[in-house]
Protein backbone atom coordinates (compact mmCIF):
# COMPACT_ATOMS: atom_id res chain seq x y z
CA UNK A 1 0.00 0.00 0.00
CA UNK A 2 1.27 3.51 -0.66
CA UNK A 3 2.67 5.05 2.46
CA UNK A 4 3.75 8.45 3.69
CA UNK A 5 6.59 9.18 6.07
CA UNK A 6 5.45 10.83 9.29
CA UNK A 7 7.39 12.12 12.25
CA UNK A 8 6.79 10.63 15.70
CA UNK A 9 5.14 13.82 16.90
CA UNK A 10 2.71 13.84 13.98
CA UNK A 11 1.75 10.23 14.69
CA UNK A 12 1.20 11.02 18.37
CA UNK A 13 -1.01 13.95 17.40
CA UNK A 14 -3.13 11.76 15.10
CA UNK A 15 -3.48 8.95 17.64
CA UNK A 16 -4.54 11.28 20.45
CA UNK A 17 -7.00 12.99 18.12
CA UNK A 18 -8.67 9.71 17.25
CA UNK A 19 -9.09 8.85 20.94
CA UNK A 20 -11.06 12.08 21.32
CA UNK A 21 -13.15 11.45 18.17
CA UNK A 22 -11.72 14.47 16.34
CA UNK A 23 -9.58 13.54 13.37
CA UNK A 24 -7.14 15.87 11.62
CA UNK A 25 -9.74 17.03 9.08
CA UNK A 26 -12.49 17.49 11.67
CA UNK A 27 -14.30 14.20 10.96
CA UNK A 28 -15.51 11.80 13.63
CA UNK A 29 -14.33 8.21 13.75
CA UNK A 30 -17.28 6.96 11.68
CA UNK A 31 -17.47 9.70 9.05
CA UNK A 32 -16.59 9.21 5.43
CA UNK A 33 -15.01 11.81 3.22
CA UNK A 34 -17.09 13.30 0.48
CA UNK A 35 -17.68 10.82 -2.38
CA UNK A 36 -18.36 11.47 -6.06
CA UNK A 37 -19.81 8.70 -8.21
CA UNK A 38 -20.37 8.71 -11.94
CA UNK A 39 -21.29 5.80 -14.19
CA UNK A 40 -21.05 5.20 -17.92
CA UNK A 41 -17.81 7.12 -18.37
CA UNK A 42 -16.06 4.66 -20.71
CA UNK A 43 -17.94 4.23 -23.96
CA UNK A 44 -16.65 0.90 -25.22
CA UNK A 45 -17.48 -1.14 -22.15
CA UNK A 46 -20.69 -2.86 -21.12
CA UNK A 47 -20.66 -0.84 -17.91
CA UNK A 48 -18.28 1.51 -16.15
CA UNK A 49 -18.03 3.73 -13.11
CA UNK A 50 -15.65 6.25 -11.62
CA UNK A 51 -15.54 6.96 -7.90
CA UNK A 52 -13.60 9.71 -6.14
CA UNK A 53 -13.24 9.57 -2.37
CA UNK A 54 -11.02 12.38 -1.11
CA UNK A 55 -7.76 11.86 -3.00
CA UNK A 56 -8.54 8.28 -4.04
CA UNK A 57 -9.71 7.91 -7.65
CA UNK A 58 -10.86 4.56 -9.07
CA UNK A 59 -12.13 3.68 -12.53
CA UNK A 60 -13.91 0.35 -13.16
CA UNK A 61 -14.89 -1.07 -16.52
CA UNK A 62 -17.02 -4.19 -17.06
CA UNK A 63 -16.99 -6.09 -20.33
CA UNK A 64 -19.40 -8.92 -21.01
CA UNK A 65 -18.12 -11.66 -23.30
CA UNK A 66 -19.46 -15.03 -24.27
CA UNK A 67 -17.61 -18.10 -23.20
CA UNK A 68 -17.99 -21.63 -21.86
CA UNK A 69 -19.13 -22.15 -18.29
CA UNK A 70 -16.82 -23.68 -15.73
CA UNK A 71 -17.00 -27.47 -15.49
CA UNK A 72 -18.13 -27.56 -11.86
CA UNK A 73 -20.85 -24.95 -12.41
CA UNK A 74 -22.37 -25.64 -15.83
CA UNK A 75 -25.50 -23.54 -15.29
CA UNK A 76 -23.80 -20.33 -14.31
CA UNK A 77 -21.70 -17.56 -15.76
CA UNK A 78 -18.90 -16.00 -13.71
CA UNK A 79 -16.93 -12.85 -12.97
CA UNK A 80 -13.22 -12.29 -13.52
CA UNK A 81 -11.45 -9.48 -11.67
CA UNK A 82 -8.29 -7.70 -12.65
CA UNK A 83 -6.81 -4.79 -10.76
CA UNK A 84 -4.25 -2.50 -12.34
CA UNK A 85 -2.32 -0.22 -9.99
CA UNK A 86 -1.11 2.36 -12.46
CA UNK A 87 2.07 4.32 -11.83
CA UNK A 88 -0.11 7.44 -11.99
CA UNK A 89 -1.43 6.69 -8.55
CA UNK A 90 1.81 6.91 -6.64
CA UNK A 91 5.52 6.58 -7.55
CA UNK A 92 5.70 3.31 -5.58
CA UNK A 93 3.69 1.63 -8.32
CA UNK A 94 6.30 2.25 -10.97
CA UNK A 95 7.21 -0.77 -13.05
CA UNK A 96 6.12 -3.92 -11.23
CA UNK A 97 5.72 -2.22 -7.88
CA UNK A 98 1.94 -2.24 -8.07
CA UNK A 99 1.54 -5.91 -8.99
CA UNK A 100 1.50 -7.25 -5.43
CA UNK A 101 -1.15 -4.84 -4.31
CA UNK A 102 -3.14 -5.52 -7.47
CA UNK A 103 -3.16 -9.27 -6.87
CA UNK A 104 -4.12 -8.76 -3.22
CA UNK A 105 -7.08 -6.59 -4.13
CA UNK A 106 -8.20 -8.95 -6.91
CA UNK A 107 -8.07 -11.93 -4.53
CA UNK A 108 -10.13 -10.03 -1.97
CA UNK A 109 -12.72 -9.23 -4.64
CA UNK A 110 -12.91 -12.90 -5.64
CA UNK A 111 -13.47 -13.84 -2.02
CA UNK A 112 -16.27 -11.43 -1.35
CA UNK A 113 -18.10 -12.39 -4.54
CA UNK A 114 -17.61 -16.09 -3.91
CA UNK A 115 -21.06 -16.91 -2.60
CA UNK A 116 -24.43 -17.77 -4.08
CA UNK A 117 -26.24 -14.55 -3.48
CA UNK A 118 -23.90 -11.66 -4.35
CA UNK A 119 -24.59 -11.75 -8.06
CA UNK A 120 -27.22 -13.93 -9.68
CA UNK A 121 -24.85 -16.02 -11.79
CA UNK A 122 -27.63 -18.19 -13.17
CA UNK A 123 -28.97 -15.21 -15.09
CA UNK A 124 -25.65 -15.10 -16.93
CA UNK A 125 -26.15 -18.54 -18.40
CA UNK A 126 -27.19 -18.76 -22.04
CA UNK A 127 -27.28 -22.50 -22.62
CA UNK A 128 -26.07 -24.93 -19.93
CA UNK A 129 -22.62 -26.41 -20.42
CA UNK A 130 -22.14 -24.56 -23.68
CA UNK A 131 -22.49 -20.83 -23.50
CA UNK A 132 -22.55 -18.29 -20.76
CA UNK A 133 -21.68 -14.67 -20.12
CA UNK A 134 -18.35 -13.94 -18.49
CA UNK A 135 -18.07 -10.50 -16.92
CA UNK A 136 -14.51 -9.17 -16.96
CA UNK A 137 -14.30 -6.52 -14.27
CA UNK A 138 -11.21 -4.33 -14.67
CA UNK A 139 -10.26 -1.92 -11.91
CA UNK A 140 -7.84 0.92 -12.56
CA UNK A 141 -6.28 2.89 -9.70
CA UNK A 142 -5.84 6.44 -10.87
CA UNK A 143 -4.86 8.03 -7.60
CA UNK A 144 -4.16 6.56 -4.19
CA UNK A 145 -5.22 8.60 -1.17
CA UNK A 146 -5.99 5.97 1.43
CA UNK A 147 -8.93 3.59 1.84
CA UNK A 148 -8.55 1.72 -1.44
CA UNK A 149 -10.74 -1.30 -0.72
CA UNK A 150 -13.89 0.66 0.13
CA UNK A 151 -13.64 2.84 -2.94
CA UNK A 152 -12.95 -0.09 -5.24
CA UNK A 153 -16.00 -1.95 -3.99
CA UNK A 154 -18.25 1.07 -4.38
CA UNK A 155 -16.96 1.49 -7.94
CA UNK A 156 -17.45 -2.21 -8.76
CA UNK A 157 -21.02 -2.11 -7.47
CA UNK A 158 -21.77 1.06 -9.46
CA UNK A 159 -20.22 -0.42 -12.62
CA UNK A 160 -22.22 -3.65 -12.26
CA UNK A 161 -25.36 -1.56 -11.79
CA UNK A 162 -24.51 0.26 -15.02
CA UNK A 163 -23.71 -2.94 -16.97
CA UNK A 164 -25.95 -3.70 -19.90
CA UNK A 165 -25.66 -7.22 -21.33
CA UNK A 166 -27.18 -7.75 -24.78
CA UNK A 167 -30.14 -10.05 -24.85
CA UNK A 168 -29.51 -13.25 -26.83
CA UNK A 169 -31.73 -16.06 -27.97
CA UNK A 170 -30.70 -19.60 -28.66
CA UNK A 171 -32.30 -21.00 -31.81
CA UNK A 172 -32.28 -24.68 -32.42
CA UNK A 173 -32.84 -25.98 -35.90
CA UNK A 174 -33.85 -29.46 -37.10
CA UNK A 175 -30.38 -31.02 -37.02
CA UNK A 176 -29.97 -30.00 -33.40
CA UNK A 177 -27.22 -27.42 -33.98
CA UNK A 178 -27.67 -24.28 -31.97
CA UNK A 179 -27.39 -20.75 -33.19
CA UNK A 180 -27.10 -17.68 -31.04
CA UNK A 181 -29.02 -14.69 -32.19
CA UNK A 182 -28.33 -11.21 -30.93
CA UNK A 183 -31.27 -8.89 -30.64
CA UNK A 184 -31.43 -6.15 -33.30
CA UNK A 185 -32.31 -3.39 -30.89
CA UNK A 186 -29.09 -2.09 -29.26
CA UNK A 187 -31.01 -0.99 -26.19
CA UNK A 188 -32.52 -4.42 -25.58
CA UNK A 189 -30.37 -5.58 -22.70
CA UNK A 190 -30.54 -7.41 -19.47
CA UNK A 191 -29.40 -5.67 -16.32
CA UNK A 192 -27.87 -7.27 -13.28
CA UNK A 193 -29.51 -6.97 -9.93
CA UNK A 194 -26.96 -5.46 -7.56
CA UNK A 195 -29.15 -5.61 -4.46
CA UNK A 196 -26.92 -8.14 -2.76
CA UNK A 197 -23.55 -7.00 -4.04
CA UNK A 198 -21.49 -6.37 -0.90
CA UNK A 199 -19.35 -3.36 -0.07
CA UNK A 200 -16.16 -3.42 1.94
CA UNK A 201 -15.79 -1.27 5.03
CA UNK A 202 -12.18 -0.92 6.19
CA UNK A 203 -11.75 -0.30 9.90
CA UNK A 204 -8.27 0.76 10.99
CA UNK A 205 -7.31 0.34 14.60
CA UNK A 206 -5.58 3.47 15.89
CA UNK A 207 -4.76 3.46 19.59
CA UNK A 208 -7.81 2.13 21.44
CA UNK A 209 -10.38 3.11 18.84
CA UNK A 210 -11.03 2.30 15.23
CA UNK A 211 -11.71 4.64 12.35
CA UNK A 212 -13.57 4.30 9.09
CA UNK A 213 -12.18 5.72 5.85
CA UNK A 214 -8.62 6.37 6.93
CA UNK A 215 -6.39 8.77 5.02
CA UNK A 216 -2.84 7.78 4.10
CA UNK A 217 -1.50 9.52 7.22
CA UNK A 218 -3.96 7.66 9.47
CA UNK A 219 -3.11 4.35 7.82
CA UNK A 220 0.54 5.00 8.67
CA UNK A 221 -0.42 5.24 12.37
CA UNK A 222 -2.49 2.08 12.40
CA UNK A 223 -0.92 -1.32 12.97
CA UNK A 224 -3.91 -3.49 12.15
CA UNK A 225 -7.07 -3.16 10.09
CA UNK A 226 -10.16 -5.22 9.55
CA UNK A 227 -11.84 -5.46 6.17
CA UNK A 228 -15.51 -6.33 6.55
CA UNK A 229 -17.60 -7.06 3.50
CA UNK A 230 -21.25 -6.17 4.17
CA UNK A 231 -24.40 -6.37 2.05
CA UNK A 232 -27.16 -3.79 2.11
CA UNK A 233 -29.10 -5.74 4.74
CA UNK A 234 -26.15 -5.88 7.11
CA UNK A 235 -25.11 -9.47 6.37
CA UNK A 236 -21.36 -10.03 6.57
CA UNK A 237 -20.04 -12.05 3.64
CA UNK A 238 -16.34 -12.00 4.39
CA UNK A 239 -13.88 -10.61 6.88
CA UNK A 240 -10.13 -10.17 6.61
CA UNK A 241 -7.47 -8.79 8.87
CA UNK A 242 -4.53 -6.91 7.39
CA UNK A 243 -1.50 -5.41 9.03
CA UNK A 244 1.40 -6.43 11.23
CA UNK A 245 -0.30 -5.77 14.57
CA UNK A 246 -2.70 -7.94 16.50
CA UNK A 247 -6.35 -7.47 17.35
CA UNK A 248 -8.02 -8.86 20.44
CA UNK A 249 -11.37 -10.63 19.96
CA UNK A 250 -13.40 -7.88 21.66
CA UNK A 251 -12.01 -5.28 19.28
CA UNK A 252 -12.81 -7.52 16.35
CA UNK A 253 -16.40 -7.86 17.53
CA UNK A 254 -16.77 -4.09 18.03
CA UNK A 255 -15.23 -3.35 14.65
CA UNK A 256 -17.54 -5.84 12.98
CA UNK A 257 -20.60 -4.18 14.52
CA UNK A 258 -19.38 -0.76 13.39
CA UNK A 259 -18.72 -2.20 9.95
CA UNK A 260 -22.28 -3.51 9.69
CA UNK A 261 -23.76 -0.21 10.80
CA UNK A 262 -21.62 1.87 8.49
CA UNK A 263 -22.10 -0.58 5.62
CA UNK A 264 -25.87 -0.22 5.69
CA UNK A 265 -25.64 3.56 5.43
CA UNK A 266 -23.05 3.23 2.65
CA UNK A 267 -25.35 1.01 0.61
CA UNK A 268 -28.33 3.29 1.14
CA UNK A 269 -26.38 6.36 -0.06
CA UNK A 270 -24.99 4.52 -3.07
CA UNK A 271 -28.40 3.21 -4.09
CA UNK A 272 -29.95 6.65 -3.90
CA UNK A 273 -27.16 8.25 -5.97
CA UNK A 274 -27.33 5.52 -8.63
CA UNK A 275 -31.10 5.80 -8.91
CA UNK A 276 -30.86 9.58 -9.07
CA UNK A 277 -28.31 9.35 -11.87
CA UNK A 278 -30.50 6.92 -13.76
CA UNK A 279 -33.55 9.11 -13.38
CA UNK A 280 -31.69 11.92 -15.14
CA UNK A 281 -31.89 9.77 -18.24
CA UNK A 282 -29.61 9.55 -21.29
CA UNK A 283 -29.63 13.34 -21.69
CA UNK A 284 -27.65 14.03 -18.52
CA UNK A 285 -24.45 16.05 -18.71
CA UNK A 286 -21.51 13.73 -18.29
CA UNK A 287 -18.64 15.28 -16.40
CA UNK A 288 -16.09 12.58 -17.17
CA UNK A 289 -12.41 13.39 -16.87
CA UNK A 290 -12.31 16.95 -18.14
CA UNK A 291 -14.81 18.44 -15.73
CA UNK B 1 -22.14 8.85 11.33
CA UNK B 2 -22.07 10.85 8.16
CA UNK B 3 -21.82 9.66 4.62
CA UNK B 4 -22.40 11.80 1.62
CA UNK B 5 -22.40 10.59 -1.95
CA UNK B 6 -23.23 12.66 -4.90
CA UNK B 7 -22.90 13.00 -8.66
CA UNK B 8 -19.92 15.05 -9.83
CA UNK B 9 -20.43 18.64 -10.89
CA UNK B 10 -18.30 20.27 -13.56
CA UNK B 11 -16.04 22.95 -12.12
CA UNK B 12 -16.93 26.52 -13.03
CA UNK B 13 -14.04 28.48 -14.57
CA UNK B 14 -12.67 30.81 -11.87
CA UNK B 15 -12.96 34.05 -13.85
CA UNK B 16 -16.76 33.76 -13.82
CA UNK B 17 -16.97 33.64 -10.07
CA UNK B 18 -14.28 36.21 -9.43
CA UNK B 19 -15.26 38.91 -11.94
CA UNK B 20 -11.81 40.34 -12.48
CA UNK B 21 -11.74 43.58 -14.43
CA UNK B 22 -8.18 43.35 -15.70
CA UNK B 23 -7.63 40.24 -17.74
CA UNK B 24 -4.26 38.64 -17.15
CA UNK B 25 -2.13 37.98 -20.16
CA UNK B 26 -1.75 34.21 -19.96
CA UNK B 27 0.79 32.38 -22.07
CA UNK B 28 1.95 28.82 -22.62
CA UNK B 29 5.50 27.73 -23.60
CA UNK B 30 6.15 28.79 -27.18
CA UNK B 31 3.71 31.72 -27.20
CA UNK B 32 5.01 35.03 -28.51
CA UNK B 33 4.88 37.70 -25.83
CA UNK B 34 5.90 40.65 -27.95
CA UNK B 35 7.79 41.44 -31.14
CA UNK B 36 9.17 44.68 -29.66
CA UNK B 37 12.91 44.13 -29.09
CA UNK B 38 13.28 47.07 -26.73
CA UNK B 39 12.38 45.03 -23.63
CA UNK B 40 14.77 43.30 -21.28
CA UNK B 41 14.22 39.56 -20.85
CA UNK B 42 13.26 38.32 -17.40
CA UNK B 43 12.65 34.84 -15.98
CA UNK B 44 10.50 32.53 -18.05
CA UNK B 45 11.31 34.07 -21.43
CA UNK B 46 13.84 33.63 -24.20
CA UNK B 47 14.70 35.43 -27.39
CA UNK B 48 14.06 33.62 -30.66
CA UNK B 49 13.63 34.84 -34.23
CA UNK B 50 13.45 38.52 -33.31
CA UNK B 51 10.65 38.07 -30.82
CA UNK B 52 10.28 37.36 -27.12
CA UNK B 53 8.87 33.87 -26.47
CA UNK B 54 7.59 32.39 -23.23
CA UNK B 55 9.28 29.28 -21.85
CA UNK B 56 6.84 28.53 -19.01
CA UNK B 57 3.06 28.55 -18.66
CA UNK B 58 1.93 31.53 -16.64
CA UNK B 59 1.02 35.20 -16.65
CA UNK B 60 3.11 37.95 -18.19
CA UNK B 61 4.37 40.61 -15.77
CA UNK B 62 5.85 43.86 -16.95
CA UNK B 63 7.86 46.26 -14.82
CA UNK B 64 8.96 49.24 -16.96
CA UNK B 65 11.31 47.68 -19.47
CA UNK B 66 11.54 44.23 -17.90
CA UNK B 67 9.19 41.47 -19.08
CA UNK B 68 9.01 38.18 -17.26
CA UNK B 69 6.56 35.28 -17.09
CA UNK B 70 5.48 34.14 -13.66
CA UNK B 71 4.63 30.46 -13.69
CA UNK B 72 1.26 29.54 -12.17
CA UNK B 73 2.26 26.16 -10.84
CA UNK B 74 5.88 25.25 -10.49
CA UNK B 75 8.41 23.38 -8.42
CA UNK B 76 9.84 25.38 -5.59
CA UNK B 77 12.85 27.51 -6.58
CA UNK B 78 14.91 28.31 -3.51
CA UNK B 79 16.00 31.83 -2.72
CA UNK B 80 18.42 32.86 0.00
CA UNK B 81 16.55 33.90 3.12
CA UNK B 82 13.38 31.86 2.49
CA UNK B 83 11.87 29.97 5.38
CA UNK B 84 11.07 26.39 4.45
CA UNK B 85 9.51 23.42 6.21
CA UNK B 86 10.96 20.09 5.19
CA UNK B 87 10.91 16.40 5.97
CA UNK B 88 14.10 14.40 6.44
CA UNK B 89 14.08 11.62 3.84
CA UNK B 90 17.69 10.48 3.78
CA UNK B 91 20.75 11.10 5.84
CA UNK B 92 24.47 10.80 5.47
CA UNK B 93 25.71 7.59 6.97
CA UNK B 94 28.96 8.14 8.79
CA UNK B 95 30.05 7.07 12.25
CA UNK B 96 30.07 10.54 13.81
CA UNK B 97 26.68 11.27 12.32
CA UNK B 98 25.23 8.09 13.80
CA UNK B 99 26.46 8.92 17.28
CA UNK B 100 25.64 12.57 17.37
CA UNK B 101 22.63 13.39 15.25
CA UNK B 102 20.47 10.29 15.53
CA UNK B 103 19.50 11.22 19.06
CA UNK B 104 18.04 14.48 17.83
CA UNK B 105 16.79 14.01 14.29
CA UNK B 106 15.38 10.86 12.66
CA UNK B 107 14.22 10.06 9.15
CA UNK B 108 10.69 11.34 8.73
CA UNK B 109 11.09 14.28 11.11
CA UNK B 110 9.85 17.68 10.10
CA UNK B 111 12.08 20.70 10.51
CA UNK B 112 11.83 24.41 9.82
CA UNK B 113 14.93 26.15 8.49
CA UNK B 114 16.19 29.06 6.48
CA UNK B 115 17.81 28.84 3.06
CA UNK B 116 21.51 29.69 3.36
CA UNK B 117 22.71 29.15 -0.20
CA UNK B 118 21.44 27.97 -3.55
CA UNK B 119 23.56 25.73 -5.78
CA UNK B 120 23.62 25.97 -9.54
CA UNK B 121 21.68 22.73 -9.99
CA UNK B 122 18.82 24.08 -7.88
CA UNK B 123 19.70 22.32 -4.63
CA UNK B 124 19.55 24.48 -1.51
CA UNK B 125 21.54 24.35 1.67
CA UNK B 126 19.62 25.08 4.87
CA UNK B 127 20.61 26.31 8.28
CA UNK B 128 18.77 26.70 11.57
CA UNK B 129 19.97 30.05 12.78
CA UNK B 130 18.36 30.07 16.19
CA UNK B 131 16.20 27.92 18.41
CA UNK B 132 13.21 29.39 16.62
CA UNK B 133 13.99 26.91 13.84
CA UNK B 134 14.57 23.20 14.22
CA UNK B 135 12.51 20.09 14.81
CA UNK B 136 8.75 20.51 14.74
CA UNK B 137 6.57 18.88 17.37
CA UNK B 138 2.89 17.97 17.26
CA UNK B 139 0.75 19.51 14.58
CA UNK B 140 -0.61 19.13 11.08
CA UNK B 141 1.22 19.50 7.77
CA UNK B 142 -0.58 20.74 4.65
CA UNK B 143 1.18 20.57 1.29
CA UNK B 144 0.22 23.19 -1.28
CA UNK B 145 1.69 24.59 -4.48
CA UNK B 146 4.66 26.91 -3.70
CA UNK B 147 3.31 29.63 -5.97
CA UNK B 148 0.38 30.18 -3.61
CA UNK B 149 2.49 31.19 -0.60
CA UNK B 150 2.86 34.95 -0.54
CA UNK B 151 6.32 36.37 0.11
CA UNK B 152 6.19 38.27 3.39
CA UNK B 153 8.50 39.71 6.04
CA UNK B 154 7.81 36.90 8.44
CA UNK B 155 6.49 33.43 7.87
CA UNK B 156 5.90 32.49 11.49
CA UNK B 157 2.45 33.63 12.55
CA UNK B 158 0.69 33.33 15.91
CA UNK B 159 -2.94 33.61 14.91
CA UNK B 160 -5.39 35.12 17.41
CA UNK B 161 -7.74 32.17 17.01
CA UNK B 162 -5.47 30.03 19.17
CA UNK B 163 -3.03 28.22 16.89
CA UNK B 164 0.21 29.12 15.16
CA UNK B 165 1.22 28.57 11.58
CA UNK B 166 4.49 28.42 9.64
CA UNK B 167 4.06 29.23 5.93
CA UNK B 168 7.01 27.54 4.28
CA UNK B 169 7.97 29.11 0.95
CA UNK B 170 8.24 25.62 -0.50
CA UNK B 171 4.53 25.07 -0.06
CA UNK B 172 4.69 23.08 3.18
CA UNK B 173 2.40 24.71 5.74
CA UNK B 174 2.75 23.65 9.36
CA UNK B 175 -0.11 24.27 11.80
CA UNK B 176 0.58 23.70 15.49
CA UNK B 177 -0.85 24.61 18.88
CA UNK B 178 0.59 27.88 20.23
CA UNK B 179 3.03 27.04 23.02
CA UNK B 180 1.88 28.51 26.35
CA UNK B 181 5.25 29.75 27.47
CA UNK B 182 6.89 32.31 25.26
CA UNK B 183 10.35 30.70 25.66
CA UNK B 184 9.33 27.44 24.05
CA UNK B 185 9.27 27.99 20.33
CA UNK B 186 8.35 25.69 17.51
CA UNK B 187 11.94 24.61 17.02
CA UNK B 188 14.60 23.27 19.31
CA UNK B 189 15.34 19.56 19.29
CA UNK B 190 13.03 17.99 21.84
CA UNK B 191 9.41 17.47 20.90
CA UNK B 192 6.59 17.82 23.40
CA UNK B 193 4.50 14.65 23.17
CA UNK B 194 1.76 15.47 25.68
CA UNK B 195 -1.82 15.29 24.39
CA UNK B 196 -3.08 18.51 22.85
CA UNK B 197 -6.34 19.92 24.27
CA UNK B 198 -9.57 19.35 22.32
CA UNK B 199 -10.24 23.07 21.84
CA UNK B 200 -6.81 23.55 20.24
CA UNK B 201 -7.41 20.54 18.02
CA UNK B 202 -10.63 22.01 16.73
CA UNK B 203 -8.86 25.26 15.85
CA UNK B 204 -6.09 23.36 14.07
CA UNK B 205 -8.50 21.18 12.09
CA UNK B 206 -10.56 24.19 11.10
CA UNK B 207 -7.44 26.06 9.95
CA UNK B 208 -6.37 23.05 7.94
CA UNK B 209 -9.69 22.86 6.14
CA UNK B 210 -9.65 26.63 5.55
CA UNK B 211 -6.20 26.47 3.99
CA UNK B 212 -7.33 23.63 1.72
CA UNK B 213 -10.40 25.65 0.68
CA UNK B 214 -8.24 28.67 -0.18
CA UNK B 215 -5.90 26.48 -2.19
CA UNK B 216 -8.72 24.83 -4.16
CA UNK B 217 -9.90 28.29 -5.17
CA UNK B 218 -6.31 29.34 -6.01
CA UNK B 219 -6.10 32.17 -3.49
CA UNK B 220 -2.79 33.44 -2.14
CA UNK B 221 -1.95 32.25 1.36
CA UNK B 222 -0.84 34.76 3.97
CA UNK B 223 -1.80 35.44 7.56
CA UNK B 224 -4.66 37.83 6.78
CA UNK B 225 -6.31 35.61 4.15
CA UNK B 226 -6.08 32.57 6.44
CA UNK B 227 -7.50 34.51 9.37
CA UNK B 228 -10.42 35.95 7.40
CA UNK B 229 -11.17 32.51 6.01
CA UNK B 230 -11.15 31.08 9.53
CA UNK B 231 -13.60 33.71 10.72
CA UNK B 232 -15.86 33.16 7.69
CA UNK B 233 -15.90 29.43 8.39
CA UNK B 234 -17.04 29.67 12.03
CA UNK B 235 -20.79 29.25 11.32
CA UNK B 236 -20.11 25.86 9.69
CA UNK B 237 -19.09 22.60 11.25
CA UNK B 238 -15.44 21.69 10.73
CA UNK B 239 -16.16 18.59 8.68
CA UNK B 240 -18.66 20.45 6.48
CA UNK B 241 -15.80 22.60 5.21
CA UNK B 242 -14.76 19.68 3.04
CA UNK B 243 -17.86 20.00 0.87
CA UNK B 244 -17.36 21.99 -2.36
CA UNK B 245 -20.33 24.35 -2.00
CA UNK B 246 -19.40 25.35 1.55
CA UNK B 247 -15.77 25.80 0.47
CA UNK B 248 -16.88 28.15 -2.28
CA UNK B 249 -19.12 30.14 0.02
CA UNK B 250 -16.43 30.61 2.65
CA UNK B 251 -13.77 31.62 0.14
CA UNK B 252 -16.17 34.03 -1.55
CA UNK B 253 -16.75 35.77 1.77
CA UNK B 254 -13.00 35.87 2.43
CA UNK B 255 -12.38 37.41 -0.97
CA UNK B 256 -15.03 40.08 -0.29
CA UNK B 257 -13.46 41.02 3.03
CA UNK B 258 -9.98 41.20 1.52
CA UNK B 259 -11.20 43.45 -1.28
CA UNK B 260 -12.96 45.73 1.21
CA UNK B 261 -9.83 45.92 3.30
CA UNK B 262 -7.69 46.91 0.34
CA UNK B 263 -10.21 49.37 -1.03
Amino acid sequence: MASVALSEAEKVYIVHGVQEDLRVDGRGCEDYRYVEVETDVVSNTSGSARVKLGHTDILVGVKAEMGTPKLEKPNEGYLEFFVDCSANATPEFEGRGGDDLGTEIANTLYRIFNNKSSVDLKSLCISPREHCWILYVDVLLLECGGNLFDTICIAVKAALFNTRIPRVRVLEDEEGSKDIELSDDPYDCIRLSVENVPCIVTLCKIGYRHVVDATLQEEACSLASLLVSVTSTGVVTCMRKVGKGSLDPESIFEMMETGKRVGKVLHASLQSVLHKEESLGPKRQKVGFLG
Amino acid sequence: MAMEMRLPVARKPLSESVGRDTKKHLVVPGDTITTDTGFMRGHGTYMGEEKLIASVAGSVERVNKLICVKALKTRYNGEVGDIVVGRITERRRSAEDELAMRGFLQEGDLISAEVQAVFSDGAVSLHTRSLKYGKLGQGVLVQVSPSLVKRQKTHFHDLPCGASVILGSNGFIWIYPTPEHKEEDAGGFTANLEPVALADREVISRLRNCIISLVTQRMMLYDTSILYCYEASLPHQIKDLLKPEIMEEVVMETRQRLLEQEG
